[in-house]
């Protein structure tokens, strides 16, 4: 039961990213198109939601534009402003630990000492697909 | 008693006119009463009570540990707190205990400090407004204020009591609530880009960002890790500098903090400020900004001249830039930090189990907000391979023109810079919400976030009233690693304008007399 569920509650967060294309907007650059949401989804693992979103994400770049104005010839980008100390890192003994279950009481699905994960190696489906998995 | 400074409740204690215990009742109980402003996610009433039992055993034995110890603080919600729920105002972290203290923290509780509870902010301190959380937006506790009362009275409105309350401002919106309210005596904020000033000039507290690299972020949730400090809120700057002295230096567990000593220290009192130099950046003097603030910026100006100082203009150049560089660095960090939030190993996970990429995606479908997502998506689209040297890199050069300008004018013999810390006083919250969170932020940063680009310590100290009866307040910021210096030239400027205490009648009723609560407010602040 929860299978199905499963399916169609991923299909129809697939569904509305079909057709989903980037309208005109004035106050926007154009720049994302359909292909620009679907990889942004896929490395963010995080999706838009809605059209608003969007158009969010249009504005955004549109403010970041601003920076084409400065004249940045010859100037290095800036790291950290700590970039002329030396800054160290401890040296690499271990002092502390040893709390595994604490630290497995966080997760939600462990087994024994493991955390257990879904199967990977497995991408999302793409826009146009219609079944994307079969379940086992 | 509540109404005290820091340093007036610590010697109350060691002279036993008060025990720890009474004082962390007193402020569990104002909490109680406090509870519609919504400042704390999680008030550790157990946990106090323990550490405030403890502390009275060793006041009992004469072995009090320092000027902290028994005085009940309270921690922003992006702060690791071993054993109490930390949440970052997010579903995604809603449940998590960490197994862990935040260096900070630690530092604190070793100090002997009773912690009374988490705060709220906006989620993982995104917003410049504390209205974003999974938990609700904060009160402004000056919504209730004798002062902005009175002056409503005045103005014809319909509406109901509450409905025109005010927001804090943010991110750390329920640390400057919980200080100005009485319910603690410092907490602990974040400040990536005015996280901490903001609504420490909304609220009527004192908001200090020490300088990047003093204070340790080991167990601050990151935000920017290149911008990130813990911040500190309290009613006065002298509170300010004893925290500050125990807080800051190095911490092995994180590399980005300087190795130079750093010792607790007394903070000097300023008699004589003609030779400094006081630098006040024409950039900000922005058409936003509002008549009133103007005019206290302008009086400061004047007051610091006629006491002998040197008051010069100066010019940062790439002032308006800044807020743009810092949009893209920020979500450019963002996008990085956010990434370890996959629902695997801590927080929240979903119900899906066809895939890891559909369990990590539809995660953090639910966990994140809108300004979340919306920041890791932008900060995403600005890593893109086609988009690194346009946007990020371009950004970085940037960030660099923008702290040149500082040393720039540092190095011209300028000891402190003057400016609005805020465009104006509390928005109501009604309006506030008009916005987006992104254009809010950009409107609200825009005097403070340059200080994080460069990493120089700032602090914002309460200055007046406005018209309205609400607070105001005016930003110092000094040279990076002079924070003690910075923090001297705040205090004489504190003693100058001797801001008024919020008067909350009615929440501090717990038997006093309102002529009791009068006496204890005019002998705060007056040292």
């Amino acid at each position: 039961m929860w299978a199905l569920a499963t399916r169609l509650g991923l299909r129809s967060w697939l569904g509305w990213r079909r057709g989903f294309t980037s309208k005109a907007d004035p106050q926007g650059s154009g720049r994302v198109t359909a292909e620009v949401i679907e990889h942004l989804e896929r490395l963010a693992l995080v999706d838009f939601g809605s059209q608003e979103a969007v158009a969010r994400l249009e504005k955004a770049i549109a403010f970041a534009d601003r920076l084409r104005a400065v004249d940045t010839d010859g100037v290095e980008p800036m790291e950290s402003v700590l970039e002329d100390r030396c800054l160290y890192l401890r040296s690499d003994s271990v002092v502390e630990g040893n709390c595994a279950e604490e630290l497995l009481q966080n997760a939600h699905q462990v087994v024994e000492e493991y955390f257990v994960a879904p199967p990977g190696n497995i991408s999302l489906p793409k826009q146009d697909e219609q079944e994307p998995f079969s379940d086992n | 008693m509540l109404g005290r400074t820091l340093r007036e409740v610590s010697a109350a204690l060691k002279q036993g006119q008060i025990t720890p215990t009474e004082l962390c009742q007193k402020c569990l109980s104002l909490i109680k009463k406090t509870k519609f402003l919504n400042a704390y996610i999680t008030v550790s009433e157990e946990v106090a009570l323990k550490q405030a039992e403890e502390s009275e055993k060793r006041y009992k034995k004469g072995r009090s540990l320092g000027d902290l110890d028994g005085i009940p603080i309270a921690v922003k919600d992006n702060f690791s707190t071993s054993g109490i729920e930390t949440t970052c105002a997010s579903n995604m972290l809603k449940g998590y205990v960490p197994p862990y203290n935040a260096t900070v923290v630690q530092k604190l509780l070793d100090q002997g400090a009773v912690l009374m509870g988490k705060t709220n902010l906006d989620e993982f301190a995104m917003g410049s407004g504390s209205t974003d959380g999974a938990f609700g937006p904060v009160k402004n506790p000056w919504s209730y204020s004798k002062q902005y009362r009175e002056k409503r009275k005045q103005k014809p409105h319909g509406e109901k009591e509450d409905s025109d309350w005010l927001i804090t401002g943010g991110s750390s919106g329920g640390s400057a609530a919980a200080v100005a309210a009485f319910t603690c005596f410092a907490a602990l904020g974040s400040d990536t880009g005015g996280s901490t000033r903001n609504p420490a000039a909304h609220c009527g507290v004192v908001g200090f960002k020490p300088s990047y690299g003093l204070v340790s972020r080991h167990g601050l949730i990151p935000l920017v890790n290149s911008m990130d400090v813990p911040g500190i809120l309290t009613r006065c700057v002298d509170d300010a500098a004893i925290v500050l002295g125990m807080l800051a230096g190095h911490d092995p567990k994180d590399s980005t903090t300087i190795q130079d000593p750093v010792k607790p220290f007394t903070l000097p009192t300023l008699t004589d400020v003609s030779k400094l130099c006081i630098g006040i950046p024409k950039e900000y003097l922005a058409p936003e900004l509002s008549g009133e603030v103007r005019s206290f910026w302008s009086k400061a100006a004047n007051l610091f001249e006629s006491e002998g100082a040197k008051v010069i203009e100066v010019s940062l150049p790439h002032t308006s830039y800044s807020i743009v560089c810092y949009h893209v660095l920020c979500t450019s960090e963002v996008a990085s930090n956010m990434a370890r939030f996959d629902g695997l190993e801590y927080g929240h996970r979903c119900d899906i189990n066809v895939s890891t990429e559909a369990m990590y995606a539809a995660t953090r479908r639910e966990g994140f907000n809108d300004v979340v997502r919306g920041r890791i998506l932008a900060g995403n689209f600005f890593l893109l391979k086609e988009n690194y040297e346009n946007y990020f890199i371009k950004a970085q050069k940037v960030r660099r023109l923008i702290a040149n300008d500082f040393v720039k004018v540092f190095n011209s013999g300028v000891d402190v810079l003057l400016t609005p810390t805020t465009l104006r006083g509390a928005a109501p919250y009604l309006e506030f919400i008009k916005e987006d969170n992104r254009t809010r932020s950009a409107e609200d940063d825009i005097f403070t976030q340059a200080v994080n680009m460069a990493g120089l310590p700032a602090v914002s100290v309460p200055v007046a009233l406005s018209n309205l009866g609400l607070p105001i307040g005016l930003q110092f910021i000094g040279r990076a690693f002079c924070d003690q210096q910075l923090l001297k030239i705040a205090k004489w400027f504190e003693k100058q304008v001797q801001f008024p205490v919020i008067q909350l009648q009615e929440l501090m009723d717990d038997g006093s007399s309102v002529s009791e609560i009068e006496k204890l407010a005019s002998v705060s602040l007056k040292h």
